[in-house]
């Protein structure tokens, strides 16, 4: 009986095997977090002359050589802030039609179908398309809500995949528990759905500020610009039909456009913007883990 | 011209309560309920019996039109509850608080005890406070369950136990006070001790309700119904007297077979 188990080749080659794969394994998984303190380590010491408060707080000047980032700072929070209040409603309740209302039919598929698409639009297109459907058809022009509108756009898909995903993650007995106690299909998703998938909703909406504070291509026709000078320190310095800077946009002219700017600015706008987006993401994060402990089944 | 005069029928001293005609359901192509006929007396428990996949969950369903909610289903023929059509009640969800249902495993809604209990009231607009706390004790009493969690009342439904759940789900049934109460096999993930302490209640419930009892343990149906119906891939094999069906002698050897454990 003991022979049957006992130590054969076979078993110990599987030893061996078994070893090497779990070390390749955590290698790659290990691999994947460099390149992240990687960019941030280099960012951070590259910029490092250039980093104070003032630099947030202080509009570029000379020429763009010199100065802060308020500008382009404000800017992209205002981008950000006005494009999630369009995009977050509209795909949020969509989402819940999708998920909790919808039959299977030819007309739920050719939505899931155009949010698919919708997802794999690349953002020079949605530039273009906000440029001609919202500055110059709707004529809004070139503005921080068209800017926003086009942001939103690009957004929306997947804030309405994010937010099926934490709709279907509220198991479907407590769906069919409500309805068979006489419960309407809203009753249902006011008491027990969205109360119990509100923290993914927003854990998946937070995470789109990263995407839309990168982004440069929508903004840059629609209504970023070059150069703007604000009022310092104001925090309502932009209004939603004026133009304004962003930390993207402003990333990109400084190190292309801008001759012998110091070798750190362009570092220095990166880390901002960064900053603000792993800020964010630490929001999004606690959110999560707020959501784990509260969880009620 | 001259309309055919039919006499009115006779009623019987008690009317069913529930009366089932020709009921067919299929999913997609396939059907599941061939067409079956059958009567539930008031104040009685019903206990329809069968092996798995023989349509009793998919006919609970249909008493409380639930299965509407499953986009593949189409029923034909009709349940009829006090003698109207189910399908011609306006307020599907009227129906569903006169219909009472338990679940095979205890589902507890993420709410508080309480909250578990006062969900259906509230959701038909029942909001006097003193009241619903009434109607909350009254059903975890009837449930059996209101001396465990009285102290607790605002922690979560989720954490009890799970025979301690399905007895609130039971409660929960009877917050929106049904004339009908369907189990669906509520043993199933309780202990035999919590099962007998919910047989008491049914027996005890049996007084103001009538109660359908779909069950896989044979003898439950014996010690509790007073009609059985057997249930094989969607025909009724026999229904009678649950004294008749457990007898040696049942209309059908099929019957015999199965409540004695010969074939499953």
């Amino acid at each position: 009986m003991a022979a049957t188990f006992a130590e054969t080749p076979h078993i110990r080659s599987k030893h061996r095997q078994e070893a090497v794969v779990r070390v390749i394994l955590g290698l790659m998984a290990f691999a994947m977090v460099l390149p992240l303190l990687a960019i941030i380590g280099y960012l951070v010491v590259q910029a490092w002359p250039l980093l104070s408060w003032d630099f947030l707080t202080q509009n570029p000047t000379g020429g763009m050589r010199k100065g802060g980032v308020w500008s382009a700072l404000l800017g992209t929070i205002y981008l950000v802030t006005t494009s999630l209040v369009i995009a977050a409603p509209v795909g949020v309740l969509a989402a819940v039609y999708l998920n909790e209302y919808a039959k299977q039919g030819w007309l739920t598929r050719i939505i899931n179908l155009a949010v698919v698409n919708l997802a794999g639009v690349p953002s020079i297109v949605h530039a273009l398309f906000g440029l001609g459907a919202f500055v110059l058809f709707a004529g809004i022009g070139r503005s921080i809500l068209a800017a926003s509108l086009t942001l939103a756009i690009m957004t929306l898909p997947v804030i309405i995949a994010s937010t099926k995903e934490a709709l279907a993650s509220v198991p479907m007995s407590f769906r069919e528990a409500c309805w068979n106690v006489g419960a309407t299909r809203w009753q249902t998703i006011r008491g027990i759905v969205l109360p119990n998938s509100i923290s993914g909703i927003l854990t998946g909406v937070i995470l789109q500020v990263s995407r839309t504070a990168g982004e440069t291509a929508p903004i840059m026709f629609t209504g970023a610009v070059f150069f703007k000078r604000i009022e310092e320190g104001n925090p309502f310095a932009y209004g939603l039909y004026d133009q304004c800077m962003a930390l993207s946009m402003h990333l990109f002219t400084i190190t292309t456009q801008v001759t012998d700017a110091p070798k750190a600015l362009p570092y220095a706008t990166a880390v901002v913007l960064l900053g603000t987006v792993l800020l964010v993401n630490t929001v999004a994060i606690a959110l999560r883990v707020k959501l784990r402990a509260r969880k009620k089944w | 011209m001259f309309e055919s005069v039919t006499p009115p029928p006779v009623r019987p001293l008690r009317p069913p309560k529930i009366q089932v005609r020709d009921l067919k359901l299929s999913y997609g192509a396939a059907e599941v309920l061939h067409g079956i006929s059958f009567d539930v007396d008031q104040n009685d428990i019903f206990a329809i019996i069968g092996p798995a996949q023989s349509g009793k969950s998919t006919l609970l369903k249909c008493l409380n039109r639930t299965i509407e909610l499953l986009p593949n289903a189409r029923q034909s023929g009709q349940v009829l509850i006090d003698g109207v059509d189910v399908s011609e009640i306006p307020s599907v969800y009227s129906l569903r608080r006169r219909v009472g249902m338990v679940a095979p495993l205890p589902v507890g809604l993420p709410l508080s005890i309480f909250d578990n209990v006062a969900f259906a009231p509230r959701a038909s607009g029942f909001d006097d406070k003193q009241e619903l706390a009434a109607l909350v004790e009254r059903c975890l009493r009837q449930a059996a369950l209101w001396d465990e969690v009285k102290d607790r009342l605002h922690t979560l439904g989720t954490k009890l136990s799970g025979g301690q759940q399905q007895r609130l789900t039971i409660a929960r049934a009877l917050s929106h006070e049904p004339e009908v109460l369907c189990l669906d096999e509520f043993s199933i993930a309780i202990d035999p001790v919590t099962t007998m302490r919910i047989e008491d209640v049914l027996k005890e419930l049996k007084q103001h309700m009538t109660i359908v009892l779909v069950t896989n343990l044979v003898q439950q149906a014996r010690r509790l119904a007073g009609r059985t119906m057997f249930l094989w891939n969607g025909e009724i094999v026999e229904e009678g007297a649950t004294d008749v069906v457990f007898s040696d002698h049942p209309q059908s050897r099929k019957t015999y077979d199965y409540v004695n454990g010969i074939f499953g």
